[in-house]
């Protein structure tokens, strides 16, 4: 029997973005395959969170193709897509219930018991009747991942999700995001804290200048092509 | 995916309690109308007559003024935490928002005009010649008028560095014939004098620019 090559759920083809004058992404054509872990590395202006925002359809791209579940228009998929930014992207004055309430609507969902399940999943109290604002740092981060899996989404792109988060929460978010891997998710996640994925990241991708540099297996740095420095 | 009409719901609740928690819009107009009104009164005296003739003028600026600071506060709340951008990954059309947005604009200028009306009429002695329940129609599409355009311009001006200067900018300019047919049906009513073609401008305003908004806000809401 042939076996059928596995899926690209992500396909970028020759990606630049540009703001201004300046190329925050220059080129970047990279395949990625369904149900993987993708951690993205790379120093700070590497391009990291312009291709994330790039692939939520935050961004639009100056040249290039992306493809996301064998669609090249965002709006078709972004149901199946759930992100997870640096800032919280969470009202300050609305509790953790009542933030994730209104965002279920937005994606029809219309029982509390999901915005209940995704809360309780990243180890938080639903009854939590405080206002987000008066959370911590880390609280509102883990609120945040929990807005991001609500919609139960196929492709999750989390922007640096544990910064400011403690050393054990940070460990149980990335076990619950190998969980989540493990159920046929794919996730890309940015993050300058590379060390809390080894042993959970199927693959490493770096970055620098707005290019992917190499992709590893294991959490170590390729050599810089010289050409991608200049 | 709910429908457009259930998202402009929640939204436009989500917005009501996010105001009533907050009061971040309804103090700052609140106060800002109270101040022109009590400034007004204290530099003019007029008559009744003279009051009829200059309150349709104040009474309008006030409100405009008034809700030019709600309108800034609307998507305020919408970047801090980058929150619109939650909405704008999500299936949620954008025309919903913007509905919402308008909706709950709407509400607040409203309920600053019907704070503030007894204390215009207390302050400029205004009794009405005309039928004085055309004032209401008048105030209900004129308020839209502001907001509709205010809404969208405020969106516009969102992501600009100085936004609260150019929502003025933006918006004034555009918005003078509508405030010319409010002071002047206003005036008119105030006086007894007919004022349909003034309404009939507004209702045309109203149904040109809430056109015109709707189809552009989906371009406005996913600019960079």
């Amino acid at each position: 029997m042939i076996e059928t090559p596995p899926a690209h759920v992500v396909t970028v083809t020759n990606l630049i973005k540009q703001f201004g004058r300046f190329a925050a992404l220059r080129g970047v054509s990279a395949e990625f395959l369904g149900g993987k872990l993708y951690a993205i590395l790379g120093d700070n202006g590497a391009g990291k969170t312009t291709l994330l925002r790039t692939l939520a359809g935050l961004n639009r791209p100056s040249s290039g193709r992306i493809s996301i579940l064998g669609s090249g228009k965002f709006h078709d998929i972004c149901g199946q897509v759930g992100y997870m930014a640096h800032p919280s992207l969470l009202y300050d004055e609305m509790s953790g219930m009542e933030n994730l309430g209104y965002f279920a609507r937005l994606y029809g969902i219309t029982s509390d018991a999901r915005c209940a399940e995704v809360i309780r999943a990243v180890g938080l109290d639903p009854e939590l009747a405080r206002p987000v604002g008066q959370y911590s740092q880390g609280m509102r981060q883990r609120m945040s991942l929990a807005r991001a899996l609500l919609n139960d989404p196929k492709i999750l792109l989390l922007d640096e999700p544990f910064s400011n988060v403690d050393l054990n929460s940070a460990g149980e978010m990335v076990r619950l995001l190998a969980r989540e891997r493990d159920a046929g998710k794919t996730i890309f996640l940015v993050t300058h804290q590379a060390s809390l994925l080894e042993g959970a990241a199927d693959e490493f991708v770096w970055m620098e200048f707005g290019r992917i540099i190499g992709r590893t297996r294991e959490l170590k740095r390729p050599a810089i092509a010289e050409e991608s420095a200049t | 995916m709910s429908a457009p009409a259930g998202i402009t719901r929640v939204t436009l609740l989500k917005d009501l309690r996010l105001e009533w928690r907050s009061k971040d819009a309804s103090n700052s107009m609140l106060f800002f109308s109270l101040l022109v009104v009590v400034v007004f009164s204290f530099s003019f005296d007029p008559s009744a007559d003279e009051s009829r003739q200059i309150a349709g003028g104040l009474i309008w600026v006030a409100f405009l003024f008034a809700a030019v600071v709600a309108l800034n506060q609307t998507w305020a709340r919408e970047i801090r935490n980058q929150v619109l951008d939650a909405y704008r990954v999500s299936p949620a059309p954008a025309n919903s928002l913007f509905l919402a947005k308008a909706v709950g604009n709407f509400i607040f200028v409203s309920v600053l005009e019907a704070l503030m009306t007894p204390l215009f009429i207390a302050f400029y002695r205004l009794r009405s010649i005309g039928p004085a329940w055309q004032l209401l129609v008048v105030a209900v599409l004129g308020t839209w008028a502001l907001v509709v355009n205010g809404t969208f311009f405020a969106a516009m001006s969102l992501r600009t560095r100085s936004r609260e200067i150019m929502l003025p900018l933006l918006l004034f300019p555009i918005s003078l014939p509508a405030i010319l047919a409010m002071v002047q049906a206003t005036t008119a009513i105030l006086n007894g004098e007919g004022a349909r073609f003034w309404m009939t401008l507004l209702v045309t305003y109203d149904l040109v620019f809430t056109t015109v908004c709707l189809l552009l806000f989906e371009t406005v809401l996913h600019a960079e």
